[in-house]
């Protein structure tokens, strides 16, 4: 196309029929015509294709290649057809100056300070009065429009489901008994009554691990809370409260597979690596004189990730 | 009544003038709204024909298409938590307590006609929206498009571009599924993460505790009409200064800051860009019928206690992903109060901060170069080193985060170990930025260098003499290549035109090779 860069730009208006910047910048429009038109043609082709496939309920991948294929055909020839046989040009245009005189910009200014300003400082009580009543309103408005929304967090983040006494269950509501597990083996448990509710599945979610079968401690002062064991550690990761879903047997870590924190299940689920900064809060357990287990207590703190009035 | 002029096809066109149906249509709708001038002047509009102005047309058409397969889907998608037992087309699945929401989502896909071509090229032509946006993003950024008159819409598209990734986070979490579904947990556990209003404003947007019951009617009305609605005016905007303030255009022939050189709107542009649509649209449903993409029956309904392997957002989520895993595990713990700054500062202070720089990057470019004219000629990358360099460390930096969500997914194919991955990523984010800005400032003052530095390629004719010697001499130039030199400082202003004769003199030279 060395033709049309050797071109002057002219402006458009007023061109004479024959200007060369009107003719297209093909060489060979004849061929470029038809080579366009075979595209036009299978572009047609495939649209009706789509039609038809979509009357036969044919597979979903026919329907997309048969617009797509459609659609692009059909795109090609157009674009071709404005690149090669429309007016080439190139033309140019001349930008108009956006800004005004500074006239026009005083009397602008003119007219909301002086006009407008004077009637707002002759009155100055009801420029104030009307300012601090839309003011009130902008503030009381918003107060009903939030605490709509939702209600107040209060202590809802800081205690779970899990009570003195409270039987561990698995997701499908049945009681665990401390012959269930095998050791090396884990359940998702939640306090009887809430497995099936949104907040026992989102909150009170606990994981269950069988790591021996005699009493564990996993820190001082947690001599009885791995009876047979069992250690229960919250299932919300500290960091940003996905489930701690992954349980590595041999090195003994669960791992968060949102952003792989991972914590030591003998150590009392301290965080090893990662961003999580807190440990899985521990569940104390016993086992109850039937042999189900069940929670001493409910977590000694919140559980999940963090936030502001988190003590 | 005159029975001497029969009225013919040929009467009826002479009496309707010269442009025959048109030109009445014209008449008519001029005498009511004057149209004609206006009209004129718009189809008479020139763009400037470059191939990088073309990115930002994939940005309008896929949000175009977003529009369209967005409309087909709200008819069969029922934003409700209720839980109901699928027995639809999915065997698998079939028996399971979902969501109405997950069901209405897998039926769309596999029970209604075209569905699952639809909801993928809606979910395709979200990521080609959002990276669009970016590149033509960079596009602006790089050519120095976003300079005095320009600021307000590097503005807009600025908040196109998070409203845009704000409404795909939404959008993506609308099916329900495992995925999603811990994607809205860790959303909400960022929001609890603010100091001080954290819970309360968590508690307000999702009605409670998570998961809540209102979270998906909320994040459907916000995603289907509410943050449409303002991408819309914005979008509109954002045509209508470009329109206003005219195309920037790129330095050559003819070219000026007071003129623009290009094909004219009707009917060359709009001929290409019409078929443009088409083609982005095609590729979308190519892409929708080929590429599979979010497999929401794949991952199953979102089940709160339970959480699949190798969990990661859609891409544009992905650098914020990438600073939550690098960040290290600091959380400040004082006087009854604790501050989760191992996800506050990633989640909320490193975004805001990489948002706000380049929302006040006009204003401080203008202040650190004291370049306060209005400019309509783009710069070459190469002759603003400082500033190309400064944006290259900083996509670099983003696209290291982008990397860092993969930390899992490197350390299995590489088969290292986590920790290394880690350590590795974070040491490149604090690294590759510094030592990328160096390097493409070096790159850029180079090619200043360069004769002829970008410029087409000319042949040499190689002759030979009747001595058997051989010569070679660089043919012409071509034309368009002739370009004015750079001179920051003199770039006229054209409030104030500068004398006729500094053009001549203001050095358009010829790039001899």
């Amino acid at each position: 196309m060395s033709d049309h860069e050797q071109r002057t730009p002219v402006v458009l208006q007023g061109l004479s029929e024959n200007d060369p910047h009107l003719q297209p910048a093909s060489r060979n429009p004849a061929q470029v015509e038809r080579v366009i038109a075979v595209c036009f043609v299978a572009g047609i082709l495939c649209v009706a294709g789509f039609g038809a496939c979509f009357w036969v309920n044919a597979k979903p991948w026919t329907l997309g290649a048969t617009l797509g294929g459609g659609l692009s055909f059909l795109g090609i020839g157009l674009v071709a057809w404005g690149k090669y046989l429309m007016p080439q040009g190139p033309f140019v245009e001349e930008r108009h100056v956006l800004a005004n005189s500074q006239d026009d910009r005083d009397a602008l200014a003119a007219s909301i300070v002086q006009r407008g300003g004077g009637v707002v400082k002759r009155r100055k009580l009801l420029g104030g009065l009307l300012g601090g009543g839309l003011g009130i309103f902008g503030v009381v408005a918003l107060f009903p429009l939030l605490r709509s929304l939702g209600p107040l967090p209060k202590q809802t983040l800081d205690h779970t489901d899990w009570r003195k006494g409270s039987y561990a269950v698995d997701i499908t509501g049945r009681r665990v008994h401390v012959g269930d597990l095998a050791v090396g083996s884990i359940v998702t448990v939640f306090p009887e009554g809430t497995q099936n509710t949104d907040r026992g599945q989102a909150v009170d979610q606990t994981v269950l691990i069988r790591i021996s079968n005699e009493n564990f401690t996993t820190q001082k002062g947690r001599e009885t809370w791995g009876p047979k064991g069992y250690l229960a550690y919250s299932k919300l990761c500290t960091h940003l409260g996905c489930p701690v879903g992954l349980y590595e047997q041999e090195l003994q870590v669960l791992v968060c597979p949102c952003h792989q924190s991972t914590f030591n299940v003998l150590n009392g689920a301290i965080p090893e690596f990662g961003p999580a900064p807190r440990p899985l809060p521990q569940l104390p357990l016993y086992v109850d004189a039937s042999g189900y287990l069940r929670a001493q207590d409910g977590y000694n703190q919140p559980v999940g990730p963090g936030f502001w009035e988190r003590s | 009544m005159s029975v001497d002029v029969p009225v013919t096809k040929r009467t009826k066109r002479q009496a309707q003038g010269p442009y025959g149906s048109i030109g009445k249509v014209i008449d008519e709708l001029d005498d009511r709204l004057g149209v004609a001038k206006g009209g004129r002047t718009f189809m008479d509009k020139i763009f400037p024909d470059h191939w990088s102005f073309m990115l930002g047309e994939i940005a309008l058409y896929s949000f175009i298409i977003l529009l369209v397969t967005g409309i087909f889907l709200t008819l069969y998608y029922i934003p409700s938590q209720a839980l109901v037992t699928y027995h639809g087309a999915y065997l698998p699945l079939d028996g399971q307590r979902v969501t109405e929401a997950y069901a209405s989502s897998v039926n769309l896909s596999f029970a209604v006609r075209g569905g699952l071509l639809m909801r993928q090229m809606h979910h395709w032509a979200c990521d080609i929206f959002v990276g669009a946006i970016v590149v033509h993003m960079a596009r602006v950024f790089f050519t120095g498009a976003f300079r005095k008159p320009r600021e307000l819409n590097w503005s807009i598209g600025l908040t196109l571009l998070i409203l845009a990734i704000l409404n795909g986070f939404l959008g993506y979490s609308l099916p329900d599924d495992l995925v999603s579904g811990t994607g809205i947990r860790i959303a909400f556990s960022i929001v609890l993460s603010i100091p001080i209003a954290g819970s309360y404003v968590a508690f307000w947007l999702f009605g409670g505790n998570f998961p809540g019951t209102a979270i998906l009617p909320r994040f459907f009305i916000l995603h289907v009409l509410i943050l449409p609605l303002i991408m819309i005016g914005l979008v509109g905007a954002h045509l209508f200064l470009l329109v206003r303030q005219k195309h920037t255009q790129f330095p050559g022939k003819g070219r000026t800051e007071n003129n623009v050189v290009g094909s004219p709107m009707f009917p060359v542009f709009m001929a290409k860009t019409t078929g443009f649509l088409f083609v982005v649209g095609g590729v979308t449903a190519l892409l929708g019928a080929f590429a599979q993409i979010n497999p929401i029956w794949q991952y199953g309904p979102y089940v709160a206690s339970r959480i699949s392997y190798a969990v990661q957002p859609d891409m544009y989520m992905a650098f914020l992903d990438g600073a939550l895993r690098v960040w290290p595990s600091w959380s400040f713990h004082s006087f009854g109060y604790t501050i989760p700054f191992e996800v506050f500062i990633p989640a909320i202070i490193l975004p805001g901060i990489i948002f706000n720089l380049a929302f006040l990057w006009p204003a401080l470019e203008r202040k650190f170069t004291k370049d306060n004219a209005l400019h309509n000629l783009l710069d070459r990358p190469s002759n603003r080193p400082k500033r190309t360099a400064a944006g290259v460390a900083i996509l670099a930096f983003i696209v290291m985060l982008f990397f860092a969500s993969s930390t899992d997914l490197l350390a299995n194919f590489f088969h290292v170990s986590l920790e290394e991955v880690l350590i590795a990523m974070r040491v490149m984010i604090l690294v590759v930025p510094l030592v990328t800005y160096p390097i493409t400032y070096k790159i850029c003052k180079e090619l200043q260098l360069t004769k002829g530095g970008g410029k087409r390629k000319t042949p040499g004719i190689v002759t030979r003499s009747e001595e058997g010697e051989y010569a070679s001499t660089p043919s012409p130039t071509y034309v368009d290549d002739v370009h004015s030199a750079p001179a920051p400082t003199e770039v006229p202003c054209y409030i104030y035109p500068a004398p006729e004769e500094t053009e001549e003199l203001g050095g358009t030279r010829v790039v001899d090779r």
